[in-house]
This record gives structure tokens, sequence and C-alpha cells, in this order.
């Protein structure tokens, strides 16, 4: 422990490029990996915009069908493993310390380290588009044995994988090591933060999970070039299993992607609402429940494997329970809103959109639980707006929620609220024109992954291909949104909402580089 | 103000709108877009059929009462129209009623899931077996009992893929060889793949089921009419997963022992 006075001198904020290499200051680390997030968002998202224009119309006019494939791979991996998880560990990076009144993260030059990895390791996966075969282009599942086919693109894609797993089970640590170690006193576990539950309990989900794409992606590799066969039926292995040990990662990552923002949406609704959030106990069961169904129902994503009767009874009952804990939050999130008294300041509508459109992905989940439907569903446009639902109105609209909510505290400026809502509008607007076509593309029988389609699915492809033109474009106004608000604007209180919940409120705005050198204390 | 609201309920709402929509349109409407299911020919299509209908009714329905929950509080209590902030955070019978009427709810949807599964993966009593084998990119057919094997490939051409020539109906659904099974005839499918994973697919058929190279995967039809039926590859298989239809021609016993008779001599 050294004095008072010692933090004093570090006031000083470093100054050039060392900064941002050699910090170990969770709110640098936590701005970088918001940046590469939202760069990796706008790489992902030109991919999507790739496949959208290829999907105009009906032939090929864009693309050829092998680039088509890598476009669908690659854009799946960079918006997963690029944008969305190190967009939640910025959030845990920046918030986590200042939510629980530590003075940083624990583990601070693992925290720098595995920020570092990340930029690599998705050069090493954008890299895969140049080299001879061209990147990965067997899905992001990967599945053999035609990933098996593919070129040295694939190998890239493995290291890729393992690199970004280490830095996910690196930061996983150091978010469980500091919020296990350094709350403040008073704040017990039942008296934290919801975000910061959602943000352990994806921890301890990554850890658990991340390891085990690890395996898979590494006995692909030896299936490729050191001759072993656990994939190859010719030499005794099985391709299924491939997909059984993916999905068993798989679906608990679909969580990873999905509790933080629930996270995020908890700290934001109460705020706007004016009232605390409803069932809090309620909402910390229900998430560790979700997260403990999570390692129980993977194998839905692959009922058309040609499982026994048993098993595919087994994961439609496991994976119908998911609609309870849920169901549980929705309704939680809407006694919040209840007989609040509510502001629709751009957070909150995020937060509400989110609520409302994730519920769509629920919903559509729900029906894709149920196996014998699920044959017809299986592998096609309904499951590609399904998990558009899921992951870009949950993850993403509640990763927006969480940046207008806190910009104002990262920056000390107001965001414009104008630009805001334009954004929200124009972001909403078009992600339903973009994806509410796909569930009756699905309905009618188009097989995701292909680039090219029969002529009865003409009409909404050209509907979604608008729908995600504009999309796309509009996240541009959040590049200027956030820009704006840090070089000036309306200068921002510490508290900056109306009496919102939480220690970050007590720190000025911006945030000082050291905040709570001494812990608050917590009642 | 009346503009404001509006906003909010276009955002968040169209959704369920176009939702509603699916239902709103006439039926001829629907035809010609494609809104549903295609209309289902076997016992097992129409099982899927169904309970895909009363799925989508309850989510539809449980969709609704959210919405307007959502939409009530978004009008009602907003602070612009003098709303005071309630102060209760949880209330132990509200969270016992909205844990238990979905667990009933999920309880009437798993009976009717479950029996449906039973017959689908009832595959004894057949009358005849095809194996179909899925290889990159296109399919092989073998009546083993009778003795006739096959390729189907895609037959539309190149140019009207590039565009150079004008697409023609079964645009990318058009094969050389068809297969043909006789109507009211319990066909069992043994799917299997050469290569890398395909899945052999005919929406109005019945489900998928994936073919996996090293393993013999099942399943069965018993086509209620004569027709042509058209489907797809439904598993990314590489380069031409878009481009390896399947086209199953439903035909009377006469003519299905006429055809294989004819593919006897011709093979």
């Amino acid at each position: 422990m050294t004095t008072t006075v010692a933090d004093h001198h570090h006031d000083e904020v470093p100054k050039g490029i060392t900064r941002w290499l050699f910090t170990t200051n969770h709110k640098d680390i936590g701005t970088l990996y918001l940046w590469f997030s939202f760069i990796m968002f706008l790489v992902g998202g030109a991919m999507a915009l790739v496949i959208r224009a290829e999907l105009f119309q009906p032939g090929l006019q864009v693309v050829d069908p092998h680039f088509y494939n890598q476009m669908v791979t690659v854009h799946a991996l960079i918006m997963i493993f690029g944008a969305i998880m190190p967009g939640f560990v910025g959030f845990a990076n920046w918030m986590i310390p200042m939510m629980i009144g530590a003075p940083d993260m624990a583990l601070p030059r693992m925290n720098n380290w595995s920020f570092w990895l990340l930029p690599f390791a998705t050069s090493l996966l954008i890299l895969s588009l140049f080299v001879p075969g061209g990147g990965p282009a067997a899905g992001w599942t990967i599945y053999p044995p035609l990933s098996v086919q593919g070129g040295m693109g694939v190998d890239l894609t493995i290291f890729t994988i393992h690199i970004l797993g280490m830095s996910s089970i690196l930061g996983a640590i150091n978010i469980i090591a500091t919020i296990m170690n350094m709350r403040a006193p008073g704040m017990t576990l039942m008296k934290m933060p919801l975000f910061i539950w959602t943000w352990v309990i994806t921890a301890f989900l990554l850890i658990a999970a991340m390891p085990v794409l690890a395996g898979a992606v590494t006995m692909l590799l030896t299936d490729r070039h050191f001759g072993t066969a656990f994939f190859d039926p010719a030499g005794g292995g099985d391709p299924v299993m491939f997909q059984h040990i993916f999905w068993f990662f798989g679906h608990p990552e679909v969580y990873i992607l999905i509790l933080p923002a629930f996270g995020i949406i908890s700290q934001v609704i109460p705020t706007f609402a004016r009232k605390p959030l409803f069932g809090y106990t309620s909402m910390v069961f229900a998430t560790a429940g979700i997260a403990f169904l999570s390692f129980i129902v993977w194998a839905h994503h692959m009922y058309t494997v040609g499982m026994p009767l048993s098993g595919e009874l087994f994961f439609m009952y496991s994976t119908m329970l998911i609609a309870i804990p849920t169901g549980v939050k929705i309704f939680n999130w809407m006694a919040t809103m209840w007989r609040g008294s509510m502001t629709f300041e751009t957070p909150m509508l995020y937060a509400i959109a989110t609520v409302a459109l994730f519920t769509v992905g629920g919903l559509t989940g729900l029906m894709m639980a149920i196996t014998p439907a699920d044959f017809q569903y299986h592998d096609t446009y309904f499951i590609v707006a399904h998990f558009h639902y899921v992951i870009f109105c949950g993850s993403v609209l509640g990763m927006f929620a969480g940046v207008y909510y806190w910009l104002p505290k990262w920056t000390g400026h107001m965001y414009d609220e104008t630009l805001g809502k334009w954004h929200f509008w124009l972001t909403i607007i078009a992600f339903n024109v973009t994806f509410f076509p796909q569930h009756f593309l699905g309905f009618a029988g188009m097989p995701r992954r292909i680039p090219d389609y029969s002529l009865q699915f003409a009409e909404f492809n050209v509907i979604s291909s608008i729908g995600g033109f504009v999309l796309g474009f509009s996240q541009l106004i959040l590049l200027v949104v956030v820009l704006k608000a840090i070089r000036g604007g309306k200068k921002a209180s510490a508290e900056v909402w109306e009496n919102p919940e939480g220690l970050e409120w007590t720190v000025p705005s911006p945030a000082p580089y050291h905040t709570f050198a001494t812990a608050p204390e917590v009642k | 103000m009346i503009v404001n609201r509006l906003k909010h309920l276009l955002g968040a709402g169209s959704a369920l709108i176009s939702t509603l929509v699916l239902w709103a349109v006439p039926a001829s409407v629907k035809a010609e877009w494609g809104l549903n299911l295609p209309r289902p020919v076997t016992e097992i299509a129409r099982v899927q059929y169904d309970l895909h209908m009363l799925i989508m009714y309850i989510v539809t329905v449980i969709g609704i009462i959210v919405f307007a929950i959502m939409f009530y509080s978004i009008v009602k209590f907003r602070k612009s129209k003098g709303a005071q902030a309630a102060k209760f955070t949880h209330s132990t019978k509200a969270e016992v009623i909205w844990t238990v009427i979905p667990t009933l709810i999920l309880i009437v949807m798993a009976v009717p899931s479950t029996k449906a599964l039973l017959l689908m993966e009832d595959t004894t009593d057949s009358d005849m077996v095809v194996k179909v084998t899925g290889y990159q990119w296109g399919w092989h057919y073998d009546y083993m009992e009778d003795d006739v094997d096959f390729f189907s490939k895609l037959t539309t051409p190149q140019s009207q893929i590039t565009g150079t020539e004008t697409k023609g109906e079964n645009y990318l659904l058009e094969v050389d060889n068809h297969m043909v099974i006789p109507v009211g005839k319990k066909v069992r499918i043994l799917l299997t793949a050469r290569d890398v994973i395909h899945a052999w697919w005919v929406p109005q058929l019945g489900g998928k089921k994936d073919a996996i190279p090293g393993f013999i995967n099942e399943m069965w039809v018993r086509a209620d009419e004569t027709g042509t039926f058209r489907g797809q590859c439904a598993e990314l298989c590489g380069k031409d997963h878009g481009y390896m239809p399947i086209v199953v021609d439903v035909v009377e016993e006469a003519e299905y022992q006429a055809w294989l008779a004819g593919r006897r001599n011709s093979g």
C-alpha cells in the first residue's frame, strides 16, 4: 500500500503511443477494447454488405461462390470474436472497477496483454482472405470434413481462435479476480449491480467454454496436418463428434454474447424509469439458471444429424426450459418500467428496443426448440433471422444502450441527442426491414449460406438488401456521435442522469485517470 | 406529441406489425410471396406444419401481450405526463405467476412435439428403400432392391446464373435425373455422403436430414399425392452448395414400375 501522495503523482496521464502500448490503466484498456470492437464491427459489417449485395438479385453478380462462403464465415467470426466479445470486455474494463469501487482491475499487466493479443489474432484472420485458397469458407462453425478441405486460411483461422481464446480466458480470469477481491467494503455479492453479476457469470462461462473450442480446433488442426482421424470416418473418426464438441462451446458462447448486454440494460432501465430494478434476486438467479442450462442444450443446434430419439427428446425439453428464466428477465424489465416515471433518451430507447426485439428472437428460438418443426427451420433463413434478432438486438443494441449511457462519464461531455435519436431510429427500422423478411424466406424454404437462389425468394431479398445497406451506413452516425462527444459538447455533471444508482456516478465526469484510490463505503 | 408517440409505436412495434401482416394479407398474395411453410404432402410434413402453426400462434399471442404491456407502459408512465415513480422492487405473487404460466405453456407445447417426433423416427414397416448419397455437388440415388442407380445434377445453364440469359421458371431447382417414388408407399430413405456433410431436404415431403460420410442416417416419406416436388441441399458443403437441388417425382405405382423397368434397361 503506497500512500495517497504517490497516487496523486500518477494522475498525470502518460503521453504518446506508449500510453496505449504499455498501459495498465483499466480505463485506457477499456477504451482500446471499445475502439477495437467498433473497428471490427465496421469490418464485419462491410463483409455483411458484400453478402447482401450478392443476394440483392438471383444469379451471381458481385462475387464468386467460394468468396461468398468466405464472407459468410469471416463476417460471423469477426462479429462474434472481434466485435461483440471484445466490446463487452471493454465495458467490463471501464465499468467494473468504477461500479464496485476498485482502483483498477486486479491484474493490470495481464489486462494489457489480453487486449494486445486481439489485433494480432484478428489480423491473422483477415490475412487468411489473401493466402492461396482463400480464407475459411466452411461457415463459422468450421464443420469437418468441409473445413479439412480448405487451404492454409483454415490454419490461420485455427490460430486466430487459439489466440482469441487465450485473450478471452485471461480477460475472464481478470474479471473474476477483480469482482471477487476488490469490491468496496460493504458491497456484498447481493448488493453488486446487475452488470457485475452478469459479467462474473459470463466470465465463468468463458473459462468453461473457450478451452473446449480450443480443443476442437486443435483436433481439426492435427486432422489436417498430422495424420490423426478424430473427425475422419475413413480413419475411424466421427465428423459429428466435432459438432458435439463445437456446440458444447457454442451454446454457452451464445450466452457469453448476451448476458453482459442483459447486465447493461438492467442498469439503464431503472435509471430512466426512475425506479429500482424489479426482482433483483430473481434476476441474479435467472442469469445463473440460464448459464447452467447453456451447458445442457447444445445439440439443439444439430437436431438433423441423426441423433437417437432419446437424445432429441432430452435436448428438446432442456431447450424449452431456457424460456423460463429468460421470460423471468423480460418480465422483470417490464415490471421495472411499470409505474415508473420514464424519459426516453437514446440509452433508454436502445434498452427498450433490446427488450422488445430480443423478445422476438427469443420467441422464434422457442419455435426452433420444437424438434419436429426445427427439421423444417434448420439451416434456413429463419435461423439467420432468429440469431440476428438475438445477437444484434440483444448484444449489439444492448451495447449501444451502454455506450450512450456511459459516454458522458467517459468523455465528460453529453453526446448529441438528436444524432443519437437518428442513429437509433435508422438502426431499428433498417434492422427490421433487413431481418424480418428473412423469417418468411426461411419458411418458404431458402437455405442459408447460399450465394444464389431460386426466383421465388427474389422479392424479400431485395427488401432485405436495401435494409442491410441502410443499417450498415447508419452505424457511421455512432462514430460521429462518439467523436463529437470526445471533442466537446455540453459538460456532463458527475451524475449525468437524474439520480442514477451506482458508484460510477459518484466520480466526476470525465472520470479521472485514477478513481477510487481510497475505497468508498457502501451502506 | 402524436408524432412522437407514433414513432415509438413504429419502432419497437414494426416487428409485431409485420407479424400481423402474415395473417392480414389475402391467401393469394401469401402463395406468391411464400410467407409460410409450403403446403405439406406427407404425413410428417403435415404434422410439422400443424405443430409449426400451433407454436407460431402461441408465440405470437405471447408477443402481442408482451408488446401491449410495454406500449401501455411507454405511453402511460412517462415523466412528461407527470407520472410519479412507484417504489416497489419485487412481488412474489407476480414472479410466481410468470414462472408457472410459461411452464404450463411449455408443457402444452411439449406433448404434441413428442408425439410428432415419435412418428418421424419410426422407420419400421417400410415398403421400399432408396439410398441417397450426397457428393460435391450433386446427389446419387440407389434403388438397391431394384438394381437401379443414377446421379442427379443441376441442369440450370451457367448462362442463366451469370445473367446472360433470362432465368427459367425452375431456376436452380432443376436436375437431369429426377428421383421417382410411388404415391402412398412408405419409402425409407438412407442418407450418406461421399465427401463432406450434405443435407437432403424437400420441404413439402417433410424435414431435412444430414447426409454424413461414414454414417447412414434414415428418414421416411409417404407421399399423399402425385406431383413434382423440389428442394435443395441444406448443409453448407463447399463452393457449389447453392447448386445441388433435389427433384422428386411422386407417381402412380404403375408408372413407377414402368420407370424402374426403363431405368434398368438403359442402365
